[in-house]
Parts: C-alpha cells; structure tokens; sequence
C-alpha cells in the first residue's frame, strides 16, 4: 500500500433532505478514506445511505431540498462546494460512476459509441475518429462482443449485461484514479453478475484505478473487496479489511448480516439468522444506537449514539465489550465463526 | 425500411379514401341536405327541382354520384360551385394554398424557436422567477383568444398608431405573393404570423418544460452528469434531444390541422384569402363542391403531417426505428 496520502477523504459526511415533515437525514456523519488501487466495499440494506454517500461524493444529488455538509477531499482537493466547471474537470475524468440499473443509465436516443466519445472529448483534445477508435478498444477491454458495430448501437438494442459494460467502458474511458460502483450487478443475472465482478476486479490490475463498490450483497464483497465498510441508518457501523470483517465482524448487525448468509461447510442450520424488525424509518431515528431498537445485546450505553473505534484498522461503532463479542455471537447464531 | 414506407402510404390513400367518402355522405345524403333544392333557389317548382336533379346528375345512385364527383375533382378538375356559377372549384382552392401556407410556415418557424426557447429556458431555472414569468407570460398567450389578439394588432398597426413612425410600414390587410414582392409578402405577414404564434408558443413552451423536467429526473441524465461534460450539453443533447417527442407529435397535428384551414380565425382577421376562409365561406352559402374540396384537401394535409411526423420520428427516436 502506498504510504503518500489517500486517494479519497470522506470526513463527517452528511446528506439531509427537507421534507414536509422536517429535516429528514439519509447520511450523518460518515468518514472513511480510500486508497489507491484500493477496492472497497460499502454493504447495508436499501435506505441505509450507501448510494447518497456516493451521490454526495461527486455532488450528484440534484435535489434543491438536499442539504450536503462535511467535507470529501480527492487528491487533496475539497469536492464539496466547488464550482461546476471545477466539478465537471473531475466528474468523469478523475472519479467515473456506475451506476445501479443499465437499463435506464445510457441515453436512449445516442449510440453508445457517440456517448463515449462524448465524455473522451470532454475531458480530451482528441479527434472525433481517435476517441470513436478509444471507444472500440474500451468496448473490447470490457468483453463486449464484435465492438466494431456494438459502438454503433443504441441502448435498447443491448442485453442488460451489455449495456453495462458498455457504461462500466464509459466510466473507464478516461483512466479514472477512482471509479465508484453503485449496485453495477445488482439489476442483472446471476451468470453476467461473476462476469461484470471479474472486470471490475481486474481493473484494478490494467488500469491501476481504486474501486469503491456498492452492494447489498455480501457475496459481492467477498469476491472482490479488499475492505468493506457496513452502513445502518445512514452510519458507518463497522469498518475492517475482507478478512477481519468476514472472519470476526464486530458489529451484531453485522452479525446478523453475515448470519443470514447459509454456511457453505459444517452443519446446516435449521433457520438462518434473521435480523429482527425493520431497519429505522429516517424520519423517526431512534435516540441513541439506530440498531439499538433491533439488537438483542441492548443496555444502557446504547442510549448515546457510539462512535467508530477500534484498533487493527478493524473499527466498529458498537459498545460492547470487544473481548466478549465473539462469544456473544455465537450465543446469537450458534454456529462456530468460520 | 421501404416496404414500411409504401405501406404506409397505401394506408394514407385508404384513409382519404375514407374520408372523401364520409364527407360526401354527409353533405349529399343526409336528409334534408338535398342539394338540389339549394341549387333551384327558393320556392322553385318540382320541375325546376328534377331539371336541376337531372342536370348534376343527382339523381343517380349514391355510388355513381361519388364516383362522378371524384372524378370532376380529381381528373378532369372542371367540377364548379353550387353558388357561384361557373367558379371551378379546384382553381379556386389551389389559389388559396399558398396564402394559408405562407402564414402557417412563418407562424411554425415563429413558434418552433419561440416554443424551444420557452420551454428550455423555464425547464432548466424550474422554480426561479423566471421559470413562473415565462409560465405567467405562456398562459397569458395560450388563453388570448386570436381573433382578439389580431383585431387588436390591426387596431394598433392600421389605425391608432399606423402614422406614427412605429407602424407606417405595415400594408394594408391583405396578401401579396412571395413571386411578385418578397419585401411586401414579409411586411404583409410579420404580424399574422406572430398573431397566430402567439398561441403555439404558450402551448408548446409549456408542454416542452414539462417534458424537460420530467426528463431530468431519468437516471441516464445522472449518467450524463458524472461524464463532466457540463450542463448545458446535459440539458441541450440529452434532455432536450429526448424531450422532442411529445413536441414533434404536437407540431405535426397542429401544423396539418392550421394548413388544412384550422388558421381561418387568423385569415379573417387579416383578410387573407386561404384555405380556412375560403372553407369558411363554402359553408355559410353550403356551397356542396367546395366544401367537400376543401374537406379532402385539408384532411389530406393532417394525414400527411401525420406521415412526415412518424418518419420524423424514425430520426428522432431510435427505439421507433427498429420497431417496424
């Protein structure tokens, strides 16, 4: 790992969105920073804050009743408040976004190939033919078939699986340092998911590009993560490398997450693990520990709101006593920690 | 591409047919419609009546009457008015022609730009002040009814202010052909076309902002945002160039019905002698022939803009291309 300073700094994050019924927030207070050629997940069920976090990093939330505050430094640089041109410089070149659903993430009246070279030549000097060239090659890096006449197709005449490679070859036409993944497999099938998480697992290797992935899905991440931040209720709960979080997790939602996985080896379980209740409606936030209400491991302390600590790069926001945490999951599972 | 283009001519020819059909219906055999006793005058005796029967060939079954009809109009083209003997009625109608299509071209070049304008200007400053003038000020000129607007225009141009320095180039009411005074021909139209804009740029202005807004919503223009390629290509190449559905249909219904004679109200205010006034006329005197040339003739421009705008649309949008 490099030691120079890293590639992203979130600090103290938070998105809120005025509504009729007051101040509502999506994300409060989430930090975390990125490597270089670092490929990180971000897991927590829909609502959690996961996709506002990213939205928020590149200021895409074009709600005029958002209200984004802290501060997301790239290369040193605060994002945060910049003018649009200084955005638009990073926006595509530098950070390149994913996003969840192919189907309705490409232009429908541009060919592909037209929508790549228009994000080339934003950013590039170069000719209409040399970025249509780039193009073809991308489409190919990707693993999209006979490229040459896939640069001229519309999306509605792309599988879902195409088209994402397509915007996955979007994102990468300008060798971002940062690409942020927002669920990219989450609205495709099982077979194109291993394909679409391969790519992105090599493009660390070819194209020397940090990785932040968004999921709701555990498997996921442990295909292709190098660390994983869980998010509840608009919070980092815990942050840990693959091994540590999968191995150990700290935090009893992430217990239950990890719980609610079936074990590949050993006996199976009568019933998987399930989290009891329903994650937090944002407008009625609970006081103190937003798991708190759900967990079965609730006292007193978790009436203030914990922070993230820990040591070993392995932090969790959780006032349990670390040292009996293993023992009290297994209590809640039954299982032996693989 | 070509077969979907000659079938869909074909249906063109049948949907006239259709119509020219039901039109002559209407006029020739709806009862109490009997043209002949029109055509006698008032009062006029059974002999006089049958004479006249005999004489248009009214008499005849239905079918030979379409048919003798169709083929005065279309062929030997010497079919007359009931009215006003000895007027051929196809002369007549190809004369007001290009006095309907030259204010309803200005009028459309006048409230295509007006109508983008509006409706991208208050689509991308949704909200602001003005976003609500340019609303206010479009459904001011979408509630002003034109004959009004145009009176107005000629009170102020041909009376109160017409001899002041503002107005004293304005001609007097009427038309002047292209071919023989370009100059006059512009001067003659400037204010019938923005009368008859007016209301297009209101109509348009305000569906295009609509559509513009909901289309910023969609997910690919988030897409276009994190390419970094500003926001004003965002707004022009991909929300606006996806929002021209809704206004291209829109444009080619209304600029069909205007040239098939819907711009009558304009063309009697201004003493235009086109289509739409002269359909007008044809119907006060129930001049049979020329109102079933004029019916023909205007449904043949609105199936033909339908036409240009499904072929339009191929260009438009590439998901209509490929669903032939």
């Amino acid at each position: 790992m490099p030691t120079d300073a890293p590639l992203l700094v979130v600090e103290n994050l938070c998105v809120s969105f005025r509504t009729e019924g007051g101040v509502v927030p999506a994300v409060s207070g989430v930090s975390f920073s990125i490597e270089r050629r670092e490929i990180v997940g971000v897991v927590g069920e829909s609502g959690s804050g996961k996709s506002q976090t990213l939205l928020a990093i590149l200021g895409l939330i074009s709600s005029p009743n958002a209200v984004v505050t802290g501060s997301v430094r790239f290369l040193g640089q605060e994002l945060l408040g910049l003018k649009r041109r200084a955005l638009d410089a990073i926006r595509g070149r530098q950070i390149a976004m994913i996003f969840q659903d192919p189907m309705t993430a490409l232009t429908p009246v541009h060919t592909i190939g037209d929508q790549i070279v228009e994000q080339i030549r934003a950013h590039e000097s170069v000719s209409r033919s040399a970025a249509r060239k780039r193009s073809v090659e991308l489409l190919d890096a990707v693993g999209l078939p006979s490229p040459e006449s896939a640069v001229d197709r519309y999306p509605h005449q792309l599988s879902g699986g195409m088209r994402q490679r397509a915007v996955i070859a979007m994102a990468l036409s300008c060798n971002p340092a940062l690409l942020i993944a927002d669920e990219p497999t989450t609205a495709l099938d099982v077979t194109v998911q291993a394909q679409i998480l391969e790519l992105i697992g090599r493009l660390r290797d070819t194209f020397g590009s940090a990785v932040i992935l968004v999921t709701h899905d555990l498997g996921v991440v442990a295909e292709v993560a190098d660390r994983v931040l869980v998010m509840y209720a608009g919070r980092v709960v815990e942050e840990g490398g693959k091994g540590q979080l999968f191995r150990e997790p700290l935090h009893p939602y992430a217990w239950g997450l990890f719980g609610s996985i079936p074990p590949m080896h050993g006996p199976r379980p009568a019933r998987l693990t399930a989290i009891p209740g329903s994650p937090p409606k944002l407008s009625q936030m609970p006081q103190g520990c937003a798991f708190g209400p759900r967990c079965t491991f609730r006292h007193e302390a978790c009436a203030a709101q914990p922070s993230l600590g820990g040591a070993g790069g392995h932090r969790s926001a959780c006032f349990l006593p670390r040292d009996s945490r293993q023992d009290l999951r297994r209590t809640l599972t039954g299982r032996i920690p693989a | 591409m070509l077969a979907a283009l000659v079938s869909r001519l074909g249906q063109m020819v049948l949907v006239m047919f259709g119509i020219s059909v039901v039109a002559f219906l209407i006029f020739f055999a709806t009862p109490g419609a009997d043209p002949s006793a029109r055509i006698a005058g008032r009062n006029a005796s059974q002999e006089t009546l049958a004479q006249v029967r005999h004489d248009f060939g009214l008499d005849r079954p239905l079918p030979v009457q379409y048919a003798l009809m169709m083929e005065r109009l279309f062929i030997s083209r010497d079919l007359t008015s009931f009215v006003n003997r000895g007027q051929k009625v196809v002369p007549t109608v190809l004369e007001a022609i290009p006095v309907t299509l030259s204010l309803v071209l200005g009028a459309a070049v006048l409230w295509v730009l007006g109508g983008l304008t509006v409706g991208v200007v208050a689509g991308a400053t949704r909200g602001t002040w003005l976003d609500r003038t340019l609303m206010i000020l479009s459904l001011i000129g979408v509630s002003i009814p034109v004959f009004w607007l145009g009176e107005v225009a000629n009170l102020v141009t041909q009376s109160r202010w017409h001899d002041t320095w503002l107005f004293s180039w304005v001609p007097p009411l009427g038309y002047i052909a292209f071919t023989e005074d370009p100059w006059g021909w512009f001067k003659a139209l400037i204010i019938p076309w923005f009368t008859l804009a007016t209301l297009y740029i209101g109509l348009y202005g305000r569906v295009l902002r609509a559509s513009m807004i909901e289309t910023m919503q969609e997910d690919f223009i988030r897409t276009a945002r994190a390419k970094g390629i500003g926001e004003r290509r965002v707004l022009l190449s991909h929300g606006l160039r996806t929002s021209l559905v809704a206004f291209v249909t829109m444009f080619g219904l209304d600029f069909g019905a205007l040239v098939g004679g819907g711009a009558l109200l304009t063309e009697v205010v201004f003493g235009l002698q086109g289509v739409g006034k002269l359909t007008y006329g044809a119907l006060q005197t129930l001049d049979l022939p020329m109102i079933l040339a004029t019916v023909i003739y205007a449904s043949f421009f609105v199936v033909m803009a339908n036409f240009i705008v499904d072929v339009a649309f191929v260009f438009i949008d590439p998901r209509v291309r490929d669903a032939h």
